[in-house]
């Protein structure tokens, strides 16, 4: 489908935020993603005019970029992280659970149009091992059965909040919010118990720290 | 004595409303920065020198200095790019900087642009994590409404325009280069050096990229001066640093340490290793650096104590694993990732890493062979220095390290695989509880 005027439009704010328009091409192409749940020719082509550069240049930057998708993505994106920490630390477990209770596969959308799985790097989140990202936000901490039970909320529609994150939305809102970040969302937790665990500990025991 | 943790950046995280202005100004900030516009910005940079703040991205190299770098008075338009597209494997303490306590990186931001005279700064954040990407944002907007952002920062003459910029997946744009391309709306791959970004960056203009926890500490620095900030830390080393230590430890987390302190102090801090586990190898920074053992948990963790022993500081970041971990398999994952990240600029580094990965991994299913084990080490000869960036020496450093702390355990995958040698169930942090 035809990028719209009005995503067009908002494609041309963006690139006024950057002494030189073409900075501004990775947001908008989630702005594009968002629109399509991929990134489709209409995309690139919408891009390539804003921006006045070819469709081909608008091609070699999408294909460069995992985070952009060649094929529709389902409602919700579920990257499980398999990098070494993750992975060993039982990220390969939660990733078996995960393809099998959605008959889904990596880099692909779900049968049921659901889910698009993908088995992600490191997420900067090893401290919460294993890892699951749901539409690109957090779900520290999964063990298979956790990462199941989310997956089966979200198919009911219930709603799932990331830990360390808002409410979870959809895979097009996030590629939104990349997009134009300032999406109300900014109040939602974010600080858990493992990041204030130095914190605390220097509480109890007094230590002056940085005030010394 | 133990060191004791010294929580600087950190030191607030626990209230609720630091990520907002009026949270962030309750407990004194945006005071460095008022301070900062009355200075000259050449003592703002004499200042981080005289500190001794090294780049917490995993160089060390000295900030100041880097600074320094930058021609004044050169007529050209000057830039600031924050590095947080933190995506190095085990690297996770610029993202929860960015989520607990944005500000700090935006008043530090405010004051290095103003230093190096930037009218212009960019905060590149990758695209996989958005709460980051939000909060900084919403702590960007609220500095704008609040004047300070924009023009004439609180009456001192000084303009300063700042976007934050979300990647879309790329772990190469760590490399400053590369990110710098990423920025301009091409693919992330590095550019060839000299130039450096000091002198032709971004938009072939001079440009400082400071990685997000170098730059949250400039507000401190600026506070509290230069010898409070080097009564921290070593003389090569000064300061703190917020480790992030995960793995097999009881409670993985964050910690706030002077540089200086050693793995097993911060292992204690950490409640030890889990039951019935002991350390069997550790990284100090991230995947990049060369794994280190139990005999080392006494060394200070400083960037020449790390060099010294064969290793890097890096990101600041141990992950620590124990006695149930396959080695070959936990280097095998990281070589999987490295060819999976490589940009494909230059022929070492794309090829290589697709030819380690493939022999590692007949290792890792117990088919390796034992000459292999040299072809291995003459393959990361082959990349280490000879690529174009640091991803590709990054690359070479896993295995020989592992090789030279645990062959048996190579020499054990020549018949038997990863997955025999090591029951993957036995590290799992969940073992029992929801597995399946």
């Amino acid at each position: 489908m035809p990028i719209s005027e009005n995503t067009r439009e908002q494609m041309r704010e963006i690139a006024a935020r950057y002494p030189s328009a073409r900075s501004a091409l990775l947001p908008m192409l989630h702005l594009a993603q968002s629109e399509e749940d991929e990134i489709t020719t209409d995309g690139i082509n919408a891009c390539a005019e804003v921006l006045d550069i070819t469709p081909a240049e608008v091609t070699a930057v999408a294909t460069f970029y995992t985070m952009y998708k060649r094929e529709k993505v389902g409602k919700h994106h579920i990257g499980v992280c398999i990098n070494t920490m993750c992975g060993l630390l039982g990220g390969d477990a939660v990733w078996d659970a995960v393809v099998e209770a959605t008959n889904g596969s990596n880099n692909a959308t779900t049968p049921d149009g659901e889910f698009f799985l993908e088995r992600i790097e490191c997420q900067a989140a090893c401290t919460h091992a294993p890892v699951m990202t749901v539409d690109w936000e957090f779900m520290d901490d999964v063990t298979p059965s956790s990462a199941v039970e989310v997956l089966d909320k979200l198919r009911r529609g219930e709603q799932v909040q990331s830990t360390r994150g808002p409410v979870i939305r959809d895979f097009e809102a996030t590629e939104h919010t990349l997009a134009f970040p300032d999406d109300g969302l900014a109040d939602a937790p974010s600080v858990d118990d493992k990041m204030l665990a130095g914190l605390r500990i220097a509480k109890e025991q007094g230590m002056q720290g940085g005030n010394a | 004595m133990a060191t004791p943790l010294t929580p600087v950046i950190t030191e607030y995280w626990d209230r609720p409303d630091l990520y907002t202005l009026d949270g962030y100004r309750a407990v004194g900030g945006y005071q460095a920065l008022e301070k900062a516009l009355r200075t000259d910005p050449d003592d703002i940079i004499a200042q981080v020198k005289d500190a001794g703040l090294r780049g917490r991205g995993g160089a060390g190299f000295p900030t100041g200095m880097k600074w320094s770098f930058v021609p004044q008075g050169d007529g050209k338009p000057h830039y600031l790019v924050v590095n947080a597209d933190e995506s190095e494997p085990g690297a996770c303490k610029d993202i929860p900087i960015m989520m607990a306590n944005p500000h700090a990186l935006v008043e530090g931001v405010i004051i290095t642009s103003f230093a190096i005279r930037a009218n212009h700064a960019f905060i590149y954040i990758r695209g996989e994590v958005p709460n980051a990407i939000r909060k900084v944002e919403f702590a960007v907007k609220q500095a704008k409404e609040a004047g300070l952002i924009g023009t004439n920062i609180m009456g001192s003459g000084f303009d300063l325009e700042v976007v934050v910029h979300s990647g879309a997946g790329a772990y190469i744009c760590g490399e400053e280069t590369a990110l710098l391309d990423s920025l301009e709306g091409y693919r992330g791959q590095p550019r060839l050096k000299p130039p450096f970004p000091a002198v032709a960056g971004l938009y072939a203009s001079p440009t400082v990229i400071n990685n997000v926890e170098t730059i949250a500490n400039i507000p401190y620095i600026v506070d509290r001066g230069v010898d409070w900030f080097r009564q921290f830390g070593t003389e090569k080393s000064p300061g703190f640093k917020v480790f992030a230590v995960s793995g097999h430890v009881k409670r993985p987390g964050i910690y706030e340490a002077p540089l200086g302190i050693t793995m097993r102090e911060l292992l204690d801090y950490a409640g030890g290793m889990r039951d019935g586990s002991e350390v069997k190898f550790w990284l100090p920074g991230g995947s990049s650096v060369p794994l280190l053992t139990a005999e080392h948990l006494d060394l200070p963790l400083t960037y020449e104590a790390m060099a010294e022993a064969g290793t890097m500081l890096g990101t600041g970041t141990p992950m620590v694993f124990d006695q149930t971990v396959s080695v070959v398999k936990a280097v095998t994952r990281w070589l999987e990732f490295y060819k999976h990240e490589s940009c494909g600029k230059c022929t070492p580094c794309r090829e290589g890493t697709y030819w380690i990965t493939g022999v590692l991994e007949k290792f890792e299913h117990g088919h390796g062979q034992q000459s292999e084990m040299d072809t291995l080490v003459d393959l990361c000869g082959q990349i280490s220095g000879r690529s174009f960036c640091a991803l590709g020496d990054a690359a070479a450093t896993p295995y020989p390290s592992a090789l030279k702390y645990f062959r048996e355990e190579f020499e054990a995958a020549t018949h038997t695989s990863a997955d025999d040698q090591f029951d993957p169930i036995a590290s799992y942090v969940f073992a029992g509880v929801g597995a399946r």
